[in-house]
């Protein structure tokens, strides 16, 4: 137990401040002043890998660590649709994925908001449209926000998730 | 082994690992692998490649390992041709010849004929990966009806999960039959984020397509990006500068590092140990960091190009790797300790979700779940090509073949890997880190093996005319180790998954391509 405080004590606090929005990647403002007061900052995200190869998912991974510290934000990855304010959405859709997607996001309740992360999320990517993969996201389900990166750094992922909350305040 | 043993005829192939290959009828390529298998030999990987064009009908490519190197076996068959079932000898071929036949339509002689990537979302008569192939906007994605195994008795249940998975996970549906907690059966269905990789490779210019390969599972890309430019600098007959080398192997054990520390956080975590997550994610977020300064990339995409490497590393650089080693190493260590004196941590992982090294063996289990299963391979050391040779990589090992023992696997790893790292920086040989990649042939074949941090990635890229790509095969070991998953599950209970799948930690992109 001591040798647990020590690490804790020694490694200190490493959180570092917030990053400003990026309302530059804001896709559509459709929000009213009142569904941010209803959320508040307490935004719960539900994550959907569409099909990505997984770049995005680690940098979404790192959003936790203790540099940003996004639960500190009052911000929270949900298991549910159900539970969730957003669906931050990764990779080109496969097409395989396209009715879970689509499935996700019927769940998920208003006003939910659909954030695109990755340049497969915002364009295609690479991967592009073919017979597995219909590109975007936003061939799929309507998006709000799309953070541009491959993958896009954790800063840049917080940016565009707050983009997206903030921009509905105004 | 010398393959005239078994009626072959081998010739040697230009590659960085010992390789040969040799063209076989199907009896000889039973015979051959039955004969490889009693040796203790491995299959790497399994595909098909459409050369009607050619007037050679489709081929099946197998490539198999043994202590001497890969060899390649090229079965030819017309169109309607069958080729002989190699799951018997190799269970892991049973879900690449499954795939194999989605993609190309040409099927194996064995029983099971479920579709394995196919998910309804094109015609099932259609396959993409023929030449003649041609997608259609109106395809709609239809139903699909798959025959998963049921366990029947009294008080078992069924429990479906996925495709969307309860966390930041990628995308696969596991169906587990279960009695109260126990999993008495676990069958996986993946093929949900198959996004046409190889096909799209067919659009490429060749010296593009190692971004491609690079994104194929992006925790790997290293790997696989170097194992590309290994096919393509063999085909295009490029002598890769040495500093090069050097720079790609640095590359692949910081990978390797980093991947290792984000296990090692999420496993605590999953055992309920909050502490190791938060620890263990601090670690990797700095070795990202001097990535991102050093190599201009977080997670080091587009790091390795065809010929060399995109940048150098400065006397600066070199200087905050080598303090950067000995601070992990030092802060990696106070944490292991924890890890091994805490016994809630402790209780779960020993004796969980155990693969025994002889069900490895008998499987085929590879790479970093393998050493924990007392299965020696790694490409490192047995086929050490420059920078190995010299840096003479440690293997690292355990017979447990449980949680813990894939846990002690990655602690020494990154031990051995820091030491690589600091090897590296202090011997990196001058010279140009670079070499020019000209035109390549058509038609030529070449191969990349590198050991990523999860196991053996394996490339195998033909050329076109024009400097195209032909076709491009790209495999990762998780095609190995997915079906052993569902052994390591078996009598273990329900909540114990998320920790047994972690310690595995297989890609789903890599597979489903």
């Amino acid at each position: 137990m001591l040798t647990i405080l020590k690490q804790i004590a020694k490694a200190g606090i490493k959180t570092e401040r917030a990053p400003d929005a990026a309302d530059e990647m804001v896709v559509v403002t459709r929000l009213q002043a009142q569904v941010l007061r209803t959320l508040g900052r307490a935004l719960a995200i539900r994550q959907v890998d569409a099909g990505s190869c997984n770049g995005c998912e680690l940098e979404i991974h790192a959003l936790g660590n203790p540099y940003y510290n996004i639960e500190g934000l009052g911000i929270k990855f949900v298991a549910s649709p159900r539970h969730a304010d957003m669906l931050l959405v990764t990779g080109p859709v496969s097409k395989h994925m396209a009715i879970a997607l689509r499935r996700t996001y019927d769940a998920t309740p208003e006003p939910r908001l659909v954030v695109a992360a990755g340049d497969c999320a915002c364009g295609g990517g690479i991967f592009g449209e073919s017979y597995a993969s219909l590109g975007r996201v936003a061939n799929v389900i309507p998006v709000d926000v799309a953070i541009p990166g491959c993958p896009p750094t954790p800063t840049q992922l917080l940016q565009g998730i707050l983009a997206a909350i903030t921009k509905a305040a105004e | 082994m010398n393959l005239s043993a078994f009626g072959l005829t081998s010739a040697g192939v230009p590659s960085v690992i010992p390789a040969r290959r040799a063209a076989a009828t199907g009896a000889q390529l039973l015979v051959t692998c039955r004969g490889m298998r009693e040796q203790g030999g491995e299959l790497i990987a399994l595909w098909l490649t459409d050369e009607r064009d050619r007037d050679a009908g489709f081929c099946l490519h197998v490539v198999l390992r043994d202590g001497d190197g890969l060899t390649l076996l090229t079965h030819t068959m017309p169109e309607g041709g069958q080729y002989p079932d190699l799951s018997t000898i190799f269970p892991a071929a049973a879900r690449m010849q499954r795939a194999a036949f989605d993609l190309m339509g040409i099927a194996c002689d064995g029983d099971d004929q479920r579709p394995w990537l196919w998910l309804a979302s094109w015609p099932i008569d259609q396959f993409p990966l023929r030449r003649d192939f041609v997608a259609q906007e109106k395809w709609q994605p239809g139903e699909e009806e798959y025959a998963f195994v049921k366990v029947e008795g009294d008080g078992v249940h069924e429990i479906p999960v996925g495709p969307v998975h309860a966390g930041i996970i990628e995308p696969g549906h596991f169906r587990f039959q279960v009695v109260g907690e126990k999993v008495l059966r676990l069958e996986e269905r993946l093929g949900w984020v198959h996004k046409g990789i190889e096909k799209r490779f067919e659009s490429m210019p060749i010296a593009d397509g190692i971004r491609l390969a690079g994104r194929v599972s992006g925790d790997s890309t290293v790997a696989y990006a170097w194992a590309y430019a290994q096919a393509l600098e063999s085909i295009a007959g490029v002598e890769v500068p040495l500093r090069a080398l050097w720079l790609r192997a640095l590359l692949l054990e910081r990978e390797r590092i980093a991947n290792h520390l984000g296990d090692l956080g999420y496993l605590g975590n999953d055992a309920g140990f909050a502490f190791g997550l938060a620890q263990f994610s601090r670690l990797k977020e700095d070795v990202l960091r001097t990535n991102l300064a050093t190599f201009g990339h977080r997670l080091l995409m587009d790091a390795i190009v065809p010929g060399g490497v995109a940048r150098d590393v400065d006397t600066t650089q070199a200087q905050r790797m080598r303090e950067e080693c000995a601070r992990l190493a030092h802060e990696v260590k106070i944490v292991r300790g924890i890890y091994d004196e805490h016994a809630g941590v402790q209780d779960r992982f020993r004796n969980c979700g155990r693969v025994t090294p002889e069900l490895a063996y008998t499987l085929g289990l590879t790479g970093l779940a393998g050493r924990a299963s007392g299965q020696a391979f790694d490409a490192r050391c047995d086929f050490p090509a420059p920078p190995y040779d010299k840096l003479g990589v440690r293997k690292v090992g355990a017979d447990g073949g449980d949680v813990a023992a894939r846990v002690a696997v990655r602690f020494d790893e990154i031990a051995e890997s820091l030491r690589l790292v600091r090897a590296i920086v202090d011997d990196l040989p001058d010279g140009p880190i670079r070499a020019a990649v000209g035109g390549t042939p058509a038609l030529r074949q070449g191969f990349g093996l590198v050991e990523g941090w999860r196991g053996p990635v394996f490339v195998a890229l033909t050329s076109g005319p024009g400097d195209a790509i032909r076709r491009c095969h790209a495999h990762d070991p998780s095609w190995q180790n997915w079906p052993v998953l569902e052994h390591a599950i078996i009598d273990n209970i329900v909540p114990d998954f998320p920790l047994i799948n972690k310690s595995f930690n297989l890609s789903y992109s890599g597979h489903d391509l």
